[in-house]
């Protein structure tokens, strides 16, 4: 649980920059309906999380990732394959 | 119960639209050209138009010896063929066609697809199977990105133009798992060039194979005209080569041309190959014509050279802002602050007799706003002159330069 803590942490400090409208930020936050991100965003911040946990989310996982929790759930199991 | 309306999804997309023409003037996505007089010059609404939005950049459209086969063959072996490639659908003329392409890329096997669209559709769902991997540039045309849909391959993508984050990405795979790499010679929104020669030693140095999309770069790009890849020296590295008819080549079709042993196999696993009608006859002997013409269009590549490098440095000169530093390739895009400035441009330009393209979010990179211009060889000098006039003129009609 520590660890996903952490992973959180740099989850949404990877978010921060890219959330143009201060949305506060769960679990549950979606990206598409919540944080309103484009396509584009998407793309950006998904290389910027890629970059910082060195690790690759292909686009076909992207697509079944809705939620900020769902992503750090990813971002864990990823970084403990590796 | 309600039941959804099906088309209640399209419902932002109808009010943008709206609001893009309720300032009045021309729908920019529902041009008509009434008379076509050449590859450079229409009738819109019972106008002349120059045409500086065509992809028709070696302006074979209307070569005399291009007309005169497609019309043998169509007399000859009539209107269409009324089947698949790989069962009544192949006639000579597609195997001429495929001929002149070994020909002209110097490679040892060719295959014609029913358009460009269609090959990277095929090539890149069919080359990466399941568990393994195609890495696309974030760029990418919407082919490429539906060809990833189509196969079941896991797609990674990489920074536009961005050969480090290349390396980065490819390192971050498992060694031993098929690898693709996709890459285009023009991107062709900014009509910018891909850094190639960084970008297939990277994807080499990761054994994957490379797939290099030349739709822009045919025609005069490198001594033989096959594209970013000659000009920049990486002849006989790229593993497929994907093209189409529909530009350079003037009339409508898609191609891949390779060296790979197995390759042939391909004709019968290839679903976007297999299961759609081939090629008229017509336009296989057309597109046959226009490639062999190609190949010896050393005056023409020089001349659409000129009047790109022309009309980059014009517009920079007046105060457009432009998609690349220099010309590097046929298209020159103006790029726009907003969309209202972006139609209020493209619509006086219309009236004062110039036709471009339009490009607006999600086909555009950046959410950007853009008029984009692709020269033809067959523009006068006197034609890029007028072209000139006409932008600055209309520059200062809609405030997008100081008057």
């Amino acid at each position: 649980m520590t660890e996903n803590k952490a992973i959180w942490q740099q989850t949404v400090a990877l978010i921060e920059p890219f959330n143009k409208k201060a949305v506060p930020l769960t679990a549950e936050t979606s990206f598409a309906t919540g944080l309103e991100w484009d396509s584009l965003t998407v793309m950006d911040f998904v290389a910027a999380v890629e970059d910082e946990f060195d690790i690759s989310i292909s686009m076909n996982l992207q697509a079944e990732i809705e939620t900020v929790g769902q992503l750090v759930a990813v971002i864990e199991k990823l970084v403990n394959e590796k | 119960m309600q039941v959804t309306d099906l088309f209640s999804k399209f419902d932002p997309l109808i009010a943008i639209r709206k609001e893009m023409l309720s300032h009045g003037g021309r729908d920019p996505f529902s041009v008509v050209m009434e008379k076509v007089l050449s590859p450079t010059k229409a009738i819109i609404k019972g106008k002349p138009v120059i045409l500086l939005g065509t992809y028709n950049y070696m302006g074979m459209t209307f070569d005399p010896d291009v007309i005169a086969a497609g019309e043998k063959a169509l007399k000859e072996f009539g209107a269409g063929t009324t089947g698949s490639r790989v069962l009544n659908g192949t006639y000579q003329g597609h195997k001429a066609c495929e001929e002149a392409l070994k020909d002209y890329y110097g490679m040892e096997h060719a295959m014609v697809f029913s358009t460009g669209y269609q090959a990277n559709l095929g090539m890149i769902s069919t080359l990466a199977g399941k568990g393994e991997y195609v890495i696309i540039d974030a760029d990418s045309h919407a082919s490429i990105y539906d060809g990833c849909r189509l196969g079941n391959a896991e797609i990674i993508r990489f920074r536009h133009n961005s050969p480090e984050d290349l390396d980065r990405r490819l390192a971050r795979l498992p060694k031993d798992a098929g690898k693709l790499v996709v890459l285009e010679g023009v991107y062709s929104m900014l009509g910018d060039i891909a850094p190639l020669a960084e970008m297939v030693a990277i994807a080499k140095k990761h054994d994957a194979l490379i797939l290099d999309d030349e739709a822009h770069g045919m025609g005069f790009f490198g001594k033989n005209g096959r594209g970013v890849f000659e000009e920049l020296g990486l002849d006989g590295q790229i593993d497929f080569i994907v093209g189409t008819f529909s530009k350079s080549v003037g009339t409508v079709g898609g191609f891949c041309v390779s060296n790979h042993p197995q390759f042939e196999v391909l004709r019968l696993v290839c679903r976007p190959y297999v299961f759609t009608a081939s090629l008229p006859p017509s336009v296989v002997a057309t597109a046959e014509a226009s490639i062999r013409k190609l190949q010896k269009a050393n005056d023409k590549r020089e001349h659409l050279w000129k009047n790109s490098r022309r009309l980059h440095s014009g517009l920079k000169e007046m105060g457009f802002t432009l998609g690349t530093e220099t010309a590097q390739s046929a298209i020159i895009a103006v790029i726009l602050p907003d969309q209202e400035q972006a139609v209020a441009m493209w619509q006086n330009l219309l009236e004062l007799g110039l036709y471009v393209n339009l490009a607006r979010p999600p086909a555009t990179p950046a959410g950007m706003f853009l008029l984009r211009c692709s020269l033809c060889a067959e523009h006068s000098d006197d034609e890029v002159t007028e072209i000139l006039a006409i932008f600055k003129k209309a520059g200062q009609a809609t405030g997008v330069l100081a008057a």
